[in-house]
């Protein structure tokens, strides 16, 4: 773990790697990375690099109804999370990348470039939270009908805004 | 009602809106979910579509000046497959661009069967939770229900007994058997072998037997939970293993007679449908796709979870990554299942099934009637549930399909802030556009099947 973050020494900030995360039993550790959005591409790149084959998972969180979360020193929690698990086959190991993503402007870049297998994950961030991949060749929606409006996963997202029609039940006009 | 004056008046959330009237919808309504014509897509969209951009080795890669996107228009024809076609296996629908016989494009089209599983998890407690993940991938329901609670559990810190874990390696392996008897069915009946779909589903139903004799349900077993397993194994289970495997391996025998060296067979499964092993990995591809490439990545033998590294099997890999490849990689990982499954049966230590944590497992229903404790502990964790650590946790596991991901945040309540399954059939299906790139359309539909899409997994 310690030779990877030494291989990353450029892209990684010291602060970048949280030692003490909550998570257990001795297989499911993780390493952690908190860049920059700016430099989050950069990262995941340089990732590569050191051997990382496969971007194996990205999915977004929003964290409006818990924004005091544990975040390490120097990062400033946003709304929204995008997470990357990249997984190394080579060293046998998992990294997990969390950027910050304010929700005035819910855009990162995107990392289809670098792993091709993120499309229709990041489509489905997109779809599913609303987080704008800049750079995705093909940024619709995946799940959701495309003239749908809204992102579902959003914790302000009115659910059971649309009444459900049962059979005896009156209609919406 | 006062959350919505307060928010009225936050001016962030007043720009928010702003920039989501201006930015979003415009986004969102662009509707370009379906495969354009040519005309109107441009060059690089194009490029991605037939596979140019996949990072390949030098030797490999595709110069995007040699494909030829000016193709005349007239000369290729855009049909539409699903999402009611027979051999989607479910409601996959495909666009295919032909020139003649020949596929030029693909593009997968999905989210018929979206339920909102996902959003559902939030809404319900971690003991509730496994009843929804179980329903995702309805062909491997024990495999969702374990890398739940795997996840649920870590969070938790808690170590769940030896039995326990023993059990679960059981169920999932019965499990991944009668998932690949499943897949061996429905691709026989995409060849047009319909006798193999009738000894397929002839032979997952003394799987599906097992498993309601054990869990009370053929399948979305919900028997899986945080903390171990909802019931221990039934009396004489030895016997039923037994009866299981020695069928099943049998069975397999007479498969290859039936269709591993038949010509018809291998005629169509032959050299259709080549993936590499660097474009599996680009694409993220994992399970016995990636295997079929030569990679031998499985996660019970690379990164082992439960009790897999006691357990001695081969990871079996493929050499050309075609469909044929594919049929041998499960077919043979029926076998292997097989050869683990007599090993935990012999190896079943005794003891708890669940944690006696009276916290995260309930008590015993005759315990009820002796302790007002006991009535408490019930009612509280059948009620608000038990409370999780704040934190957050991506647990994986091998499901049938490949890597059946769970990424769970807590914030310290009863029931997850945010439920995330990294799907196998979701990935692995982005793979099908490389796979039918220059095949024949009449093998389109043995190449979706050596995919093994599970759609309840792949829309959620």
């Amino acid at each position: 773990m310690s030779e990877t973050n030494t291989a990353l020494g450029a892209a990684l900030p010291p602060s970048a790697v949280l030692p003490e995360v909550p998570r257990l039993p001795d297989r499911l550790v993780d390493q952690l990375a908190f860049p920059p959005r700016d430099r989050y591409l950069q990262m995941v790149e340089a990732f590569k690099a050191a051997g990382f084959e496969m971007c194996a998972d990205l999915c977004a969180v929003d964290y409006l109804t818990h924004p005091g979360r544990t975040l390490p020193d120097g990062v400033r929690s946003e709304r929204f999370e995008v997470v990357v698990n990249l997984l190394s086959m080579s060293l046998r190991q998992r990294v997990r990348i969390r950027v910050q993503v304010p929700e005035v402007d819910p855009t990162v870049s995107s990392i289809v470039d670098v792993y091709p297998g993120a499309d229709a994950m990041e489509r489905e961030a997109f779809d599913m939270m609303g987080i704008i991949f800049e750079g995705h060749p093909d940024l619709t929606r995946i799940l959701m009908p495309e003239d749908w409006e809204g992102h579902p996963l959003r914790k302000d997202y009115g659910v059971g805004r649309i009444p459900v029609q049962f059979k005896e039940a009156p209609g919406p006009r | 009602m006062s959350e919505h004056d307060h928010h009225d008046r936050d001016p962030e959330r007043d720009h928010r809106l702003e920039i989501e009237s201006t930015i979003l919808p415009a986004e969102t309504s662009e509707g370009a979910q379906e495969l354009l014509p040519r005309s109107g897509t441009d060059a690089s969209e194009l490029r991605r579509e037939v596979g140019a951009v996949l990072r390949l080795p030098e030797g490999n890669y595709i110069d995007p000046s040699d494909i030829d996107i000016e193709r005349r228009e007239d000369e290729t024809m855009i049909i539409n497959m699903g999402p009611q076609h027979p051999s989607t296996h479910g409601v996959l629908r495909l666009m295919l661009e032909l020139d003649g016989e020949t596929v030029l494009r693909t593009k997968p089209i999905i989210g018929y069967l979206h339920t909102g599983m996902e959003k559902t998890g939030e809404e319900l407690t971690y003991a509730q939770g496994s009843t929804n993940v179980t329903r995702m991938d309805y062909l491997s329901p024990l495999h969702n229900e374990l890398v739940f609670s795997l996840a649920t559990e870590a969070l938790l810190n808690v170590e769940v007994p030896p039995r326990a874990v023993w059990i679960r390696m059981l169920m999932t392996e019965l499990n991944r058997v009668s998932s690949h008897l499943m897949w061996m069915a429905t691709n026989g009946m995409d060849l047009g072998s319909t006798s193999m779909m009738i000894y397929g589903f002839r032979e997952r139903e003394m799987v599906l037997s097992f498993f309601e004799k054990t869990t009370g349900l053929r399948m979305n077993n919900n028997f899986i939970r945080p903390g171990g397993v909802a019931a221990d194994l039934p009396d004489g289970w030895q016997d039923d293993i037994e009866v299981i495997c020695d069928t099943i391996l049998a069975r397999t025998f007479e498969y290859d007679e039936l269709l591993t060296g038949q010509p018809i067979f291998r005629e169509r499964t032959e050299a259709i449908g080549n993936l590499t092993a660097e474009e599996a990995l680009a694409l993220s591809v994992t399970g016995p796709i990636l295997r079929s490439t030569g990679v031998p990545w499985d996660l019970r033998r690379s990164m082992p979870y439960l009790a897999y590294d006691k357990l001695d099997f081969d990871v079996i890999v493929g050499t050309y990554g075609d469909n044929f490849d594919r049929y041998s990689v499960r077919l043979n990982e029926i076998r292997e299942s097989i050869k683990m499954i007599r090993q935990i049966a012999e190896q079943m230590p005794p003891g708890d099934y669940r944690v006696q944590d009276r916290k995260v497992t309930p008590p015993p229903r005759a315990r009820i009637d002796e302790s007002m404790e006991a009535l408490i502990h019930h009612f509280k964790i059948f009620t608000e549930g038990f409370r999780v650590p704040e934190g957050e946790v991506y647990v994986a596991i091998e499901s049938p399909r490949g890597e059946l991901g769970c990424y769970l945040v807590s914030d310290g309540t009863s029931k997850p802030y945010r439920l995330h399954i990294r799907g196998p059939s979701f990935v692995n299906l982005q793979v099908l556009p490389v796979l039918l790139r220059g095949g024949l359309m009449a093998d389109a539909v043995a190449v979706i099947s050596s995919v093994d899409p599970v759609m309840g997994e792949v829309d959620r």
